[in-house]
Parts: C-alpha cells; sequence; structure tokens
C-alpha cells in the first residue's frame, strides 16, 4: 500500500507542478493577479507531496518491503539500517527522486524567503523552476519509478553496492544535489529577468545569496566525493578527471564564475548579459552532469546502467531547456540593458579577467570529456582522453586567475592603478617568491612545479592578510575603534571573501605538496616483515578473520614505529561482501596536519601472505580542508547581516509592493 | 583616434591569446587521446606502434598467474575469438575476476604481451565496463557475418 501511495503523490505532485507552471507563467505575462497568487502556495504543496512520496520510498526500505523492485535490487536484511536509510538514493530511480525532493525544497524556500521580490517576478522565477520540474516528474514517472512492484517479491534483496555501504558516500548525492538543484535557483532567476526584460542591481541583490548556497554546497559535495574516492577506492588517488567528477566540476567553475559576476551586477550594475548567460550555462552543466552519469556511456564506479529509453528522454530534456533558454537569451538579452563602464586596471576587469578564464577552463574539461562521447555516439570507436591532458590545459589557464585572485580584492572599482596596486601588494609578492623557492628544499626536494604552485597559494593568502591589514588599519586610524572591535564590525560577508580565497590557497598547498612529495609502495609481507616508509617502519603484526553484519574478511594489525618506538597501530581490512560477492578494501588511514599515513590491504598470495600499498601522503588533507573552507566562505557570505536587514525592511512593506 | 587604436590592440590581443590557447589546448588534446583496441584487433596487428592504448574484454578463467616477487600477474583478456596475454606490476582492483569484464590501459611489448599501467576497475551495476562490452558485442557480430 505504501508504494502505491507514495507513487500516487509523485502523480499528484506532477499535476500540482503543471498547474503552477502554467498560472504563474500565463499570470505573470498577462498580469492576472489571481493567477500569479497560485505560484507561492502551490510552491508549498508541492513539496509536501514531494517529501510524502520520498517518506513512502524511505519506509519501504527501512521495513525491508522486497515486493518493490528498487528495494530488492539495492537492499538486504543484514543491511545496516543507515546504509538502508542510504540506499533509497543509491540507485537511479532512487536518486532521481532525492532530485525531485530538492527541487521542490528549493522552491519552497524561494517562496518562504522572497519578501522583497515583486510578485510577478516571483511568479516567472517559480514558473521557471516549475517548468524544470515537470520535466523531471515526468522522466521519473515515466521511465525511472522507483515505486515499481516486484512480484512474486524476493526473499531478500541484492544488497547496496558495498562501494556506496559508506559514511561518506551516503552525503556526497545529497550534497552534490544541493548544489546541481540549488543553482535552478539563479538560473530560474535569469530566464524570469529575460521574460520580464528587467535586470538591475536588486535582482543581483535576490539572486546572489542562492547562487552561493548552492555553490557552497556543491564545493563540499565535490570534496566529500573526492575524499570518498582516496579512502575508499584504495589507490591514495583524490582526483581522476573521470568524467563524472568531471560533470560535477564544470557547473562549479561556472558556478565560481557566476557568484563573481553577480558581485559586480549587484555592486556595479555591469555585467548583466554575462551574468545571464553564465545562469544558463552553469544550470545546464548541472542538467548535464546529472544525467551524464545515467546516460550509461561512461565507464565509472558511478554509471548505472540504463536503457536507450531513458537516454533518449534525458537527451530532449537538455537540449530542450538549454536550446529554448539560449534562444530566450539571444531574443531578449539587448533588452537588460548594459552596464557601467569601467577601465582596464580596475576590479571589474580582474573579475572579468577571472570569469573568462574560468569558463574557458570548464570549455576545456568540457572538450575532454565530452568528446569521446561524441566520437563513440558517431560510431568511430571508443577513445579516452587521459589525465595528462587535464593537468596540462587545467593548470595553466587557472595560473594566471589564481594570481587575479589576489589582485582583484585590492584593486579599486571602475579605476586602479598599476602602481598604486604594486605598492601595496610587493610585499607580499616578493615573501611568497622567496617562501616558494626556500619551501622545497626543506620538503627534500626542488621542483619547479612546487615551487609554482606554492608561490600562487602563499600569494593568495598573503594578499588577503593584505587586504584585511589595510582595511583594519583604515578603520583604527582615526583613532576611535581598536583592532578587535574594527574585526569584529566588519561584515561577513568580507569575512567569507577571505575565508574563501584562503581556502583555494590552502587547497593549492594541499594540492602542490602531496602531488610532489607523496611516497607509495607496494610489497609482499607476512607476519613479522617490516616496510619503511618516510620516517615510518611498518611491521605487520597479525591476520584475523573477521565477521561483519554483511560482509566477511580478514583484517591486519599493523604496527607503525618511528625509531624503533611503537608510536600506533593501524587496521586495513579486505571485506568480502557476502551478498554480491564483492571484495572491498578497507584502508588504514592515520590522519595528521601534515601527513597522512595510509595503508591499504592488496590481494592474499598462495602462502599466507599479502600483497601491502603503503602511502605516505604529505598535506593531502590540506585539499579537502581547503575545500570546505571555501564553503565556510560561502556560507559566512550568505550571514551577512544585510540580507537579514533587507527582509525586515521588505517585511513592513511587504505587502503593499507585491500586489 | 587613440581609443579605438587601444581598443584594436586590446582586440588583436585578445585574439592572439585565444589562438596560442586553442592550439596549446588542442596539442595537449591529441597527444593524451588513447585509442581503444579489442582483442581481435589487436592481434590482426591493427595496433600503432609504441602508443598506449586500452584493451578490453573478459579475463580468460584460469589464465591468472602470480610471479614470484608476489606483484607482478599476468592473465589474458579475450573477447571470445582471440586472447591477448597481459602483464601488470601491481595490486589488481577489487572487481577484477576471472570471467568477468575487464579494461587494460597499456602498450604492446615486443614480444606480444600487453604490459599494462593500469587496470581499471570501473564498471556499471553489471560489473562489465562498456569498453568490454563493447569488445565482446564486436566479437559476436564477426561470429554472426562468419556464419
Amino acid at each position: 500500500m505504501v508504494p502505491e501511495v507514495g507513487h500516487f503523490a509523485i502523480i499528484l505532485a506532477l499535476c500540482v507542478a503543471s498547474a503552477q507552471a502554467f498560472f504563474s507563467l500565463v499570470g505573470a505575462v498577462r498580469g492576472h493577479v489571481n493567477w500569479m497568487a497560485v505560484s507561492r502556495p502551490s510552491a508549498y504543496i508541492l513539496f509536501f507531496l514531494t517529501a510524502f512520496g520520498f517518506c513512502c520510498l524511505v519506509i519501504s526500505f527501512l521495513t525491508n518491503d522486497f515486493s518493490v523492485l528498487n528495494v530488492a535490487s539495492n537492499s538486504n536484511s543484514q543491511l545496516p539500517w543507515a546504509y538502508r536509510l542510504a540506499a533509497s538514493w543509491g540507485s537511479h530511480e532512487g536518486s532521481l527522486l532525492l532530485w525531485v525532493l530538492m527541487l521542490s525544497g528549493w522552491m519552497a524556500a524561494v517562496a518562504r524567503f522572497s519578501k522583497g521580490v515583486p510578485a510577478d517576478m516571483l511568479s516567472l522565477i517559480l514558473g521557471v523552476m516549475a517548468l524544470v520540474a515537470i520535466g523531471f516528474y515526468s522522466f521519473l514517472l515515466l521511465t525511472s519509478n522507483p515505486f515499481d512492484r516486484l512480484l512474486p517479491p524476493a526473499l531478500d534483496g541484492r544488497d547496496l553496492n558495498p562501494l556506496l555501504q559508506d559514511p561518506g558516500m551516503v552525503i556526497h548525492p545529497p550534497m552534490l544535489y544541493m548544489g546541481y538543484v540549488g543553482f535552478s535557483v539563479v538560473f530560474a532567476f535569469a530566464i524570469a529577468a529575460l521574460i520580464s526584460g528587467r535586470l538591475d542591481t536588486t535582482w543581483a541583490r535576490w539572486s546572489r545569496p542562492w547562487t552561493t548556497i548552492a555553490w557552497a554546497f556543491l564545493t563540499v559535495g565535490i570534496a566529500l566525493g573526492s575524499w570518498w574516492a582516496y579512502y575508499e577506492l584504495g589507490w591514495g588517488g583524490w582526483w581522476f578527471w573521470d568524467p563524472v567528477e568531471n560533470a560535477s566540476f564544470m557547473p562549479w567553475l561556472c558556478g565560481t564564475a557566476l557568484m563573481h559576476s553577480l558581485l559586480v551586477t549587484e555592486k556595479r550594475g555591469s555585467f548583466k548579459i554575462w551574468t545571464v548567460l553564465l545562469a544558463i550555462i552553469t544550470f545546464s552543466l548541472s542538467l548535464l552532469g546529472t544525467f551524464l552519469v545515467r546516460s550509461g556511456v561512461l565507464t565509472s564506479v558511478h554509471a548505472f546502467a540504463t536503457d536507450p529509453e531513458r537516454g533518449v528522454f534525458i537527451l530532449g530534456f537538455l537540449v530542450f531547456v538549454v536550446g529554448a533558454s539560449l534562444a530566450l537569451f539571444a531574443w531578449r538579452a539587448p533588452k537588460v540593458g548594459l552596464g557601467g563602464k569601467f577601465d582596464l586596471i580596475s576590479r571589474e576587469s580582474a573579475l572579468l579577467a577571472n570569469n573568462v578564464l574560468l569558463v574557458v577552463a570548464a570549455a576545456s574539461v568540457l572538450l575532454g570529456t565530452l568528446y569521446p562521447l561524441f566520437l563513440d555516439a558517431l560510431g568511430f570507436g571508443k577513445i579516452s582522453v587521459g589525465p595528462p591532458y587535464f593537468d596540462a590545459v587545467f593548470i595553466p589557464i587557472m595560473a594566471p586567475a589564481m594570481f587575479l585572485m589576489g589582485i582583484g580584492p585590492i584593486a579599486r572599482w571602475k579605476k586602479s592603478s598599476v602602481p598604486d596596486l604594486a605598492a601595496r601588494l610587493k610585499w607580499a609578492f616578493f615573501t611568497a617568491i622567496v617562501s616558494a623557492l626556500l619551501i622545497p628544499f626543506v620538503m627534500g626536494d626542488w621542483s619547479w612545479l612546487v615551487s609554482f604552485g606554492l608561490v600562487m597559494a602563499i600569494w593568495i593568502a598573503l594578499a588577503g592578510v593584505v587586504n584585511l591589514w589595510t582595511r583594519l588599519r583604515q578603520m583604527t586610524s582615526s583613532g576611535d575603534k581598536t583592532i578587535f572591535a574594527s574585526l569584529i564590525s566588519l561584515p561577513n560577508s568580507y569575512f567569507g571573501m577571505l575565508f574563501a580565497h584562503w581556502g583555494v590557497a590552502v587547497f593549492v598547498v594541499g594540492v602542490t605538496l602531496v602531488g610532489g612529495y607523496e611516497v607509495e609502495k607496494d610489497v609482499k609481507m607476512t607476519i613479522g616483515n617490516t616496510v619503511t616508509i618516510g620516517d615510518y617502519t611498518i611491521r605487520l603484526d597479525a591476520l584475523t578473520e573477521l565477521d561483519g553484519p554483511n560482509y566477511t574478511g580478514v583484517e591486519g594489525s599493523m604496527a607503525i614505529l618511528v625509531d624503533g618506538e611503537e608510536v600506533d597501530r593501524m587496521f586495513p581490512q579486505k571485506r568480502l561482501y557476502t551478498v554480491q560477492q564483492m571484495a572491498m578494501t578497507e584502508a588504514a588511514i592515520n590522519t595528521g596536519l601534515t601527513r597522512d599515513l595510509y595503508i591499504s590491504l592488496g590481494e592474499p598470495l598462495n602462502d599466507g601472505s599479502w600483497v601491502v600499498r603503503v602511502y605516505l601522503k604529505p598535506f593531502v588533507d590540506w585539499i579537502w580542508g581547503g575545500a570546505f573552507l571555501m564553503a565556510l566562505g560561502g556560507i559566512l557570505a550568505v550571514s551577512d547581516r544585510r540580507y537579514r536587514k533587507a527582509s525586515q525592511a521588505s517585511n513592513s512593506t511587504g505587502e503593499a509592493t507585491s500586489s | 583616434m587613440k581609443p579605438r587604436h587601444k581598443r584594436l590592440i586590446l582586440v588583436l590581443l585578445a585574439l592572439a591569446l585565444i589562438g596560442v590557447g586553442a592550439s596549446f589546448v588542442l596539442k595537449a588534446f591529441r597527444s593524451n587521446l588513447v585509442f581503444f583496441y579489442t582483442p581481435t584487433e589487436v592481434f590482426a596487428g591493427k595496433v600503432p606502434d609504441g602508443q598506449a592504448f586500452r584493451i578490453g574484454g573478459m579475463v580468460l578463467e584460469d589464465s591468472l598467474q602470480r610471479q614470484n616477487d608476489g606483484i607482478t600477474v599476468q592473465f589474458e583478456v579475450t573477447d571470445s575469438i582471440e586472447n591477448v596475454p597481459v602483464q601488470y606490476t601491481g595490486i589488481l582492483p577489487d572487481l577484477f575476476q576471472e570471467g568477468k569484464g575487464v579494461v587494460a590501459q597499456g602498450r604492446l611489448n615486443a614480444g606480444g604481451i600487453f604490459v599494462a599501467d593500469q587496470v581499471l576497475a570501473k564498471h556499471d551495476e553489471n560489473y562489465m565496463p562498456p569498453e568490454a562490452a563493447e569488445a565482446m558485442e564486436r566479437a559476436r557480430k564477426i561470429k554472426m557475418e562468419s556464419k
């Protein structure tokens, strides 16, 4: 009964979304106030229905209802309940249901937190989101119904893919989808601006926080995916330029550009057309990312096996959304108008250059990701584009962007001068160069690439320090404020910028030092053998049998010695998940601020010994630390008091303007 | 005329940068394309010399052999028509099994053995990488045509 009720709820949701789209859009264009009034409540109803449907699926999983095909394919009675919950979004159908849940959630949020937005704009925005929703709900109901029954019911389920039975993998999709779906909000704002022909700094002020939150979530989602690949796949790598990774990275790059472009539109009224175009591009890449994973053309642990019918629907929907929005853009963009002028040396031009570089980087990643797919689709055989291409292309494009990250926040709006900038930044510049040249010697080996990475990271970090220092000095120079008082009076959005940029610096340090100084050893070990890596000696002391809830396996007990003294003990495991008969490596990782010690069991050999892989990874956690710092910066920026003030002000005058 | 000259120079500069950037990207692209060949094609000598490429198919049952150092393995990849011997030094991915799909990237050495740099473990829910599935599909077509 429960699955049918859930199914019905989703069908109702589709009907509500259709009504919402029709009345909101036509009402806004024609000026029918009563029709426009439909948009807000229908968003709330849509979310309620979708959440209800989602709960029905979750209940089916938690109660082990193997008469539901999705539960039988992705769960098992021995599966711990937390993973049974996660299994509800572990499959193609379930993850789509999560997607529409998030979409309806964002729509409800937009309906709730948009007091200052005029009724017709809000109606257009919710109407556009409803159109997107129609596409996804139809896709779900027509081709990917998670509520399909399996009759006669299975005795037990096929179990969740062991690779997904992991906390990191559980939150990775929700975070990622919050980001992907979140970009639909700014997309809807952009389309609404095009339709209405109204795009001003107020529009930018509304859309900016939505974009930043979505971006922060996407950052976390990507970081989680990378971290998971590191500790779960057993190879110690954190980024493979895998098509599926690229599919999430491209919207991130364009989303970053969009965030910065919105900043200019809000502060200076410039870059309007560019911002709208970026919003369309970012969301299109989000859709592309969501769908690429389901197309069946990718060799990846992510790839869901799908049938051609789904692929055709997906492609059609994608072409429609991108085509229609670009057509609308081409038709209506001139109505939106141009912004203010600015000099060649100014904050605007720094941000513009940064934008262009980010988009070019995204385009080159797109080329490397889609080209093999195109060739394959045209029947020219299967090729793959190796990671060296992406590294060779991405890093040189990002280098000037990182350099500009130091300059942009310090440059003045509209017109800045090179001598002025040079004077303010010369200390940071020279310190960066000197320390970047010296640090590799401290680490052991000197290399160009390491020095280059460090220069960029230290430059960005120090430029941020200079920025803060200069600002504090200005505030305390009049004598009536202490440094501490000035510090806490600075707006959250300023700290958001500083933290996010420092996050980039931390990230680059991690990437550079791990790439330059990681050590990997594959050795054959029996009990009593040792292997040395860096300052550590690792000794295999014991191998014990494992008995888990839905797996068996072997666990090694490895002593970690420094100068003969045991400082730690690590327990790598090799598991065999009984239902799917799938082997899994559970690496043992000793995490530290300056290095990770990583041990994974490879394969057992006939004589009872094991092939063991040992890694020493310096500063690898700075990679994800940097990413989380970036996301934190985003959250800080959104928590700025001017957004709260704005909503308070419009609360008092709100109802007068929304007619 | 000054602003106009400035703008012209700017446009030319931008075009030059784009040109340089594009040629750079395409060069990096071309030198990193890895082509895929089925065991039949490898056996027939269709693979260009010395270049890295990918091979895919099924791991031949009972073909997995470990060398004495414990880390180097040999096995055979088959598309049910031809078998190609593969040698790999390193830990095989968890999903690697005899009788299941596999994709490896590497080079053919002088002795006709495929020396793999990577053995790929990525696959879909059916434990068959698309490239391996492709190899089996092409072999099936050849067999049908020869009937």
